[in-house]
């Protein structure tokens, strides 16, 4: 059961995410929401390449056990990070920029395009 | 050594070099960059379309990168295939080759477009970077690849999206496109870590061998579905679509309707080469159809009420998107009914891939020619245009050609790939069919709206000094109006030779799952 207990908090985190994207106005809330919702999905990369008492999943210098953790998933999630940055970093510059234009990060008064 | 075998990797390698070499290029001034764009691009389709040579003659072609070999597919003797592996077969070939063309043609576009603009060095690079997303989604051989190649793509567009960033509608549709696509690509990462877990493997063709329908594939199969369509602007997601394509310069416009088709490319992969007859129900092709038909009809009946040129096109992306997912969708309800798929199923999947290619050529010009006309006028509302044929023939000329392929009139290839879906879903429920001739009428409808009030009627006085627009922007849609009206002349020649092998290797599951795993299924 405690072997569980990563998952459910992916999940948790993971609706976190979505109802903050959905539900909040603010911009920079909206942002934060979005990296939430990466880390959530980096939390549940590693929980899965995680093996019960494993060790570094290298060759040499590993230490006495025998059970490695999986390395494919810490690669993946390294990616991911990298790419979370870079869209996170890009979307602060957008709000930057919605600022300097609209004067406001409130939803709901940014609503130039419609129909 | 044959390098013929090499050039999965160099479709990747030529924009991605682009992209880094733009900067550089561009401290050499304005014309060694305009040419490092359409050497790249041009580069570009030489190799898409040798690659698609390549391919149809002898079969899929892969290669792995960080192997010992890079034409060995079970890398260092392993079991399962563990490495980076490109796997191109004629659908990802086909689809490379639209998308390879419309970014040559918009890039020559772009060359005098952008011209009065500053900071082209990042435009360069970002619309190489572009290419080479697009171009891997279509490629990849790995689902998790896909989710790196669909990020770079996203990430291009957001920043070409808002090149022009003194505008603040730019702005808040990058915004819009940035949040979507965020949500997006979470949703394909943890799928794509869902079956890592469950199987071990990220390949897209050892994960197919082994497939059951379990619960937890159906909720993958859900998120990947959901978000894909997403992407690629199906209706209830289709928001940020119009807004994005609307405000983005017209050169990315044209070069988002390939990037879309991408998405639209990986949905039918997940669907046709990962699930394939293991997905047992027909909730999820009902799915497709379903959004197909909404996308098809509200689509086009907001855009027919639209007055602004660009977003009117977007509009009708959205509608255009439908008939794809609607052949697609009804060529995968049939997949594991060898009777069913004879008489109309594999009707279906040629429309529907024959529609892709017709939709990509024409909707790409009609975009370049909305952005000649706010290039030669600047203006972009409708109820100010006026007379323009007599000023801008060319254009009005190749305007009329997609015009009248998207409508489906019958000489032109629109017409074709229409009729094989009406014929197809037809056989399935008449009701489908029925939606899709009603599309096609608002479609004629909005379009003779457009041509009647920007071309035709007498000449407004604000417009008296209007001149055709540069040749390089005329030989950009000259490109894409060549691939059209040649779609369109030689009809049985490009069903054979493009369309039907395409078609052919996205049912065949054992054929893609075989190449990587030598047939050992």
């Amino acid at each position: 059961m405690i072997g569980n207990a990563p998952f459910f908090v992916v999940g948790v985190l993971f609706l976190m995410g979505l109802l903050g994207i959905f539900m909040t106005k603010n911009l920079i809330k909206i942002a934060i929401a979005v990296s939430i919702l990466g880390s959530s999905v980096n939390i549940f990369l590693v929980a899965l390449g995680y093996r019960t008492g494993g060790t570094i999943p290298v060759h040499f210098l590993a230490g006495e056990g025998s059970t490695m953790v999986m390395p494919t998933p810490q690669a993946m999630t390294l990616t991911a990070i990298v790419i979370a940055l870079a869209t996170t970093a890009l979307l602060l510059s957008l709000i930057m920029l919605v600022w300097r234009h609209y004067g406001t990060i409130d939803v709901d008064e940014i609503r130039r395009l419609r129909g | 050594m044959n390098w013929n075998e090499h050039l999965p990797a160099l479709i990747l390698i030529i924009p991605l070099f682009g992209a880094f070499i733009a900067p550089v290029c561009s401290l050499g001034g304005k014309t060694a960059r305009n040419i490092l764009l359409v050497a790249i691009s041009f580069l570009t389709l030489i190799v898409a379309f040798m690659l698609w040579r390549h391919v149809l003659a002898n079969g899929i072609s892969y290669y792995v990168m960080g192997g010992d070999k890079f034409n060995l597919s079970l890398p260092s003797g392993m079991a399962l295939p563990v490495r980076i592996i490109l796997e191109v077969d004629a659908f990802s070939a086909f689809m490379a080759l639209c998308g390879a063309i419309v970014s040559f043609a918009g890039a020559l576009f772009s060359v005098n477009y952008m011209n009065r603009f500053t900071g082209m060095g990042r435009f360069v690079s970002l619309y190489c970077l572009l290419t080479a997303g697009m171009i891997g989604m279509m490629v990849t051989g790995d689902i998790f690849n896909f989710f790196i190649f669909i990020e770079i793509s996203s990430i291009a567009s957001f920043g070409l999206i808002a090149f022009w960033r003194d505008k603040p509608t730019a702005i808040e549709a990058s915004f819009k496109y940035a949040l979507i696509s965020q949500v997006g690509s979470m949703f394909i990462l943890i799928a794509a870590g869902a079956l890592y877990g469950r199987y071990n493997m990220l390949n897209m063709a050892a994960i197919g061998s082994v497939l059951k329908m379990g619960s937890m594939e159906k909720l993958v199969l859900v998120f990947l579905v959901g978000s894909l369509a997403m992407k690629c602007g199906t209706f209830p997601m289709h928001m940020w679509l119009p807004d994005a394509y609307a405000e983005a310069p017209t050169g990315v416009t044209c070069l988002l309707v390939a990037v879309s088709q991408a998405s639209l490319y990986g949905l039918m992969r997940v669907c046709f080469s990962i699930y394939g007859a293991t997905m047992g129900s027909s909730f999820i092709p009902w799915m497709l159809i379903v959004f197909g038909l909404a996308s098809m009809f509200f689509g086009v009946s907001m855009a027919v009420v639209q007055h602004e040129i660009k977003r009117l096109m977007g509009y009708h992306s959205v509608s255009q998107v439908g008939y794809m997912l609607l052949g697609l969708g009804v060529g995968l309800l049939v997949l594991d009914d060898a009777r069913a798929m004879a008489d109309y199923g594999f009707t279906a999947i040629k429309g529907g891939v024959f529609h892709i290619f017709n939709y990509t050529m024409y909707k790409a010009l009609l975009f370049l020619t909305a952005g000649a006309i706010y290039y030669a006028t600047g203006k972009k509302d409708l109820n100010e245009m006026g007379g323009l044929a007599r000023r801008m023939p060319y254009t009005t000329f190749m305007f009329v050609i997609a015009a009248a392929a998207i409508s489906g009139l019958p000489p032109f290839n629109g017409f074709v790939s229409k009729l094989l879906i009406y014929e197809s879903s037809f056989a399935v429920h008449p009701f489908l069919a029925v939606v899709a001739l009603v599309t096609s009428v608002l479609t004629l409808a909005s379009f003779v709206k457009v041509f009647q009030t920007a071309f035709l009627g007498p000449e407004k006085s604000s417009l008296a000094k209007v001149q055709e627009v540069p040749a390089a922007m005329l030989i950009g849609m000259v490109v894409l109006t060549a691939a059209i009206l040649g779609a369109s002349l030689f009809p049985s020649w490009t069903l054979s030779t493009l369309v039907e092998p395409a078609a052919r290797a996205l049912v065949d599951q054992s054929g893609y799952i075989g190449a990587i795993l030598g047939g050992g299924m």
